[in-house]
């Protein structure tokens, strides 16, 4: 019970601490590279395709005259684009609100083929909630983007 | 007239907060003693006068006066009186306000009734609590005013965002804010006795009410926003991992580290340091969660204002106080004495496995939410979700919960696992392990498509659950301190939780289909057949409704009634599931579009024993309230005795 052996035990507790700490950080590190989705729009996924079956997010805008929906009524095929790709779009599932032609959205999926086979579906809900990746975008570019795509 | 009272009353509160944060400082120093009385009323005024200013910009809210810019831009006359109310906290600056006003209105409380602190040591908590609030009132009053006038009144109001529009605004962000908000108090306490140099029992004795106090709310607000976004957002889901939901996980974290801590300093006067540390962590985390929401470099439907000049006013502030807290911690940690020794075996050592776990899940969940922030600024966006947050959170999780069933067997300094321990510890804890295994096993051998972590969390429940009663085994049950009952319950409700979490992941099923009326289909043990769709319309808003009958079995229908609303102020859409709650689980009904065929989408999903989520999170809270009410109750004893002991001295002495 001496002051050293006091000494002592808060050291080992700070080495525990810090070991725990550098752990948590390293294995945060590792698992991030093999777990973050990364944002691709249309052109960086035909030019650099992700792996098949890795998750990744796709945005761009619905191409008009693109949305057609499958014989089971709750999978949709679409084309995202962006004025210098278009990809291939399949979703199975109720699609959000504002989720139409000519508008934005950001799917996130994965590529299987051709396809990219999507999960989720988030589009732009009001002015103020714009997937974060879309927010760079503004009206005006964005109606410039769709009449490229066309 | 209003809107100018709440401004002045705001600044005057401003004036009492330098006051406070002045006379604070002076009080400390020999020759400033004559000021010393002045802080604890001043915090109690400041208190009154910020929760007048709030109770002002309500007035102006439920009156919908449209020359307020605040009001004009997020309310609406026709908008229906509790959404009126709660819509005055569902904007950024109404926000802050409720922000400064518990912040001040907890000052004031503590001010009022702590007396078991050294006098100094509370002087300079004060002083701390009232330099966080400058910033704040600086941020408010500067950035943000919420009682700007527009100059002509606007002859209708904005509205505010269908999806703000539920019943969950009116107690989702108060609570989390008065959660967040409390844990300024441990900052302050830390503070104050960092300066002093005064860390001991009885600092660590009069922290943790407060600390249980904010980590009570904190557990409400974050499992009441979890079933909030479960029943609104229509995907099924109960928690996300968006970041505005980690910015509300990661203060709960620490906090619930700090309260594990201060029970260790509180009765073994160990862990001083850590315990110093932890508290600033805590408030920090609740910075840092607002500088995600409140900065708008994040946008969910969390961020009201997207304004980088609010960002960086943010950041500024966060930089100053976390900055400043580290920079006195790392003065006066060395000062700081060595706490008390324990083995590797005792409770102590078990509470500090649990530290650094948390600590664990708190850096994984903060790495995790700030790294796309970093990518981005690097030109890469990225976003992170489940597949990185569960299984490396589960990494630090699993193992504290199996520390977790022994931990509150072991005695304080030292124990065994043999000799006497074996009958007390190492026999039912082994029970419970055993029960743990077999289910593991029967999940494995019986339902091999169960994924690796659910099947762990369905097995680790079963054996947490009965463990978390153990702390009650050989007690008289009459005479078991209220504070061991808290823990008891808050273990359990962590079972519990697990077991809701476990179980829907392993066992939920979804149906997506397009039917048409008549149609059935089958979810799980539930036959659900569409009777038909039609127009339904509330007091703002109108919405298709589809009328479902759904048999449990074979049993007699119910209906449930999943709409699709649309909102006319502001316009925007909301669907609006619908649930039917049993015992064993819960069917889920969402309502999509009308196909050109005349088929209606439809999603269904049946959770088994999803409720257990949110009545684990409510049972935690219960647990943290037991507690509270035993430690405040013992503190008013205490009090009471030693005053009656002044009191005889006193006149055994005349």
């Amino acid at each position: 019970m001496s002051a050293i052996k006091a000494k002592h035990q808060r050291l080992v507790l700070l080495v525990i601490a810090l070991v725990a700490l550098v752990g948590a950080g390293l294995l945060a590190a590792w698992a991030l590279k093999n777990q973050a989705a990364y944002f691709y729009v249309p052109s960086d996924l035909a030019a650099n395709p992700p792996e098949q079956g890795r998750a990744v997010r796709l945005g761009g805008m619905v191409e008009r005259g693109s949305i057609h929906k499958a014989a089971d009524g709750v999978t949709v095929n679409f084309i995202v684009g962006d004025g210098k790709a278009r990809v291939p779009v399949r979703f199975t599932g109720i699609t959000p609100d504002l989720f139409v032609e000519g508008s934005g959205v950001v799917a996130e999926g994965r590529m299987e083929g051709q396809t990219f086979v999507a999960d989720n579906l988030l589009a732009k809900h009001d002015e103020k909630y714009v997937p974060r990746e879309m927010k760079d975008m503004t009206a005006g570019q964005a109606k410039q983007v769709v009449a490229e795509t066309k | 007239m209003i809107a100018e009272l709440g401004l002045a009353v705001l600044w005057m509160a401003a004036a009492l907060a330098v006051l406070q944060l002045v006379a604070g400082i002076l009080a400390l120093r020999p020759e400033g003693r004559q000021v010393a009385g002045l802080v604890r009323p001043v915090a109690v005024m400041q208190g009154v006068l910020v929760a007048g200013a709030l109770v002002a910009l309500i007035t102006l809210f439920l009156t919908t006066d449209l020359s307020v810019k605040l009001v004009a831009e997020n309310s609406h006359s026709m908008k229906p009186f509790i959404f009126k109310l709660a819509g005055t906290w569902g904007n950024h600056e109404g926000s802050m306000l409720l922000w400064v006003a518990i912040m001040a209105v907890a000052g004031g409380f503590v001010a009022l009734v702590e007396k078991r602190l050294p006098e100094n040591t509370l002087i300079a908590t004060l002083a701390g609590q009232a330099f966080v609030s400058l910033g704040f009132y600086a941020f408010l009053l500067l950035a943000s005013n919420p009682f700007q006038r527009l100059p002509e009144p606007a002859p209708e109001g904005a509205g505010l965002n269908p999806l703000l529009q539920d019943i969950g605004l009116a107690f989702h962000p108060p609570t989390l804010y008065v959660g967040y908000v409390g844990l300024s108090i441990a900052f302050s306490f830390a503070v104050g006795a960092l300066v002093t140099r005064d860390v001991g029992p009885a600092f660590a004795r009069a922290m943790r009410p407060w600390v249980l106090g904010a980590w009570i709310f904190l557990t409400l607000g974050i499992t009441a926003g979890s079933y909030w976004a479960y029943y609104t957002l229509g995907w099924g889901g109960w928690w996300f991992w968006d970041p505005v939901e980690n910015a509300s996980l990661m203060p709960w974290l620490a906090a619930t580290a700090l309260l594990h801590s201060c029970s260790v300093l509180a009765s073994r006067n160990a862990l001083k340091a850590w315990t110093v540390m932890l508290g600033v962590i805590a408030f920090s985390m609740s910075m840092v969660g607002t500088f995600l929401v409140r900065s708008g470099i994040l946008t969910s439907v969390h961020a009201f204002a997207v304004d980088p000049e609010r960002g960086s006013f943010i950041l500024a502030l966060l930089a100053i106080y976390i900055g400043g807290a580290l920079t006195l911690f790392a003065l006066r940690a060395s000062t700081v004495t060595e706490g008390a020794r324990f083995s590797f075996v005792s409770r102590e050592a078990a509470l500090v496995f649990n530290n650094v776990m948390l600590c664990g899940i708190l850096g994984i969940v903060l790495v995790g939410t700030l790294y796309p922030l970093l990518t981005e600024a690097m030109g890469v966006k990225v976003s992170v979700g489940p597949p990185y947050f569960n299984p490396v959170s589960a990494v630090f999780a699993i193992p504290m919960m199996l520390v977790m069933g022994v931990g509150p067997l072991l005695r304080w300094r030292q124990d065994s696992f043999e000799g006497k321990g074996a009958g007390r510890i190492t026999l039912p804890v082994g029970v419970c392990a055993l029960l743990s295994a077999a289910v593991l096993l029967g999940v494995e051998l019986l339902a091999p498509q169960i994924k690796l972590l659910p099947a762990l969390g369905l097995a680790i429940a079963a054996g947490l659950a009965p463990a978390s009663f153990l702390p009650l085994r050989g007690r008289n049950l009459r005479r078991t301190p209220l504070a061991t009952w808290g823990m008891v319950f808050g273990h359990f409700g962590i079972a519990v939780a697990l077991f809701g979490m476990a179980s829907e992941s392993a066992f939920s099923t979804e149906r997506l289909a397009a039917m048409r009326p008549g149609d059935v289909q089958q979810v799980g043990p539930y036959a659900v057949k569409l009777e038909g769709i039609g127009p339904v319309a509330g007091p703002n808003w109108t919405a298709l409704e589809g009328t479902v009958s759904a048999s449990y079995a074979g049993a007699a229908p119910s209906i449930l009634r999943p709409q699709a609303r649309t909102f006319s102020n502001p316009p925007g859409n909301r669907t609006e599931s619908a649930l039917k709650t049993r015992w064993n689980g819960q069917l889920y009904a969402v309502l999509g579009e009308e196909g050109d065929d005349g088929r209606w989408q439809m999603r269904f999903w049946w959770k088994p024993f999803v409720p257990m989520i949110w009545y684990g999170g409510a049972l935690i809270a219960l647990g943290g309230l037991l507690a509270l009410l035993g430690r405040v109750a013992a503190d008013v004893r205490r009090l009471v005795a030693t005053g009656k002991i002044a009191y005889r001295r006193e006149r055994q002495g005349r």
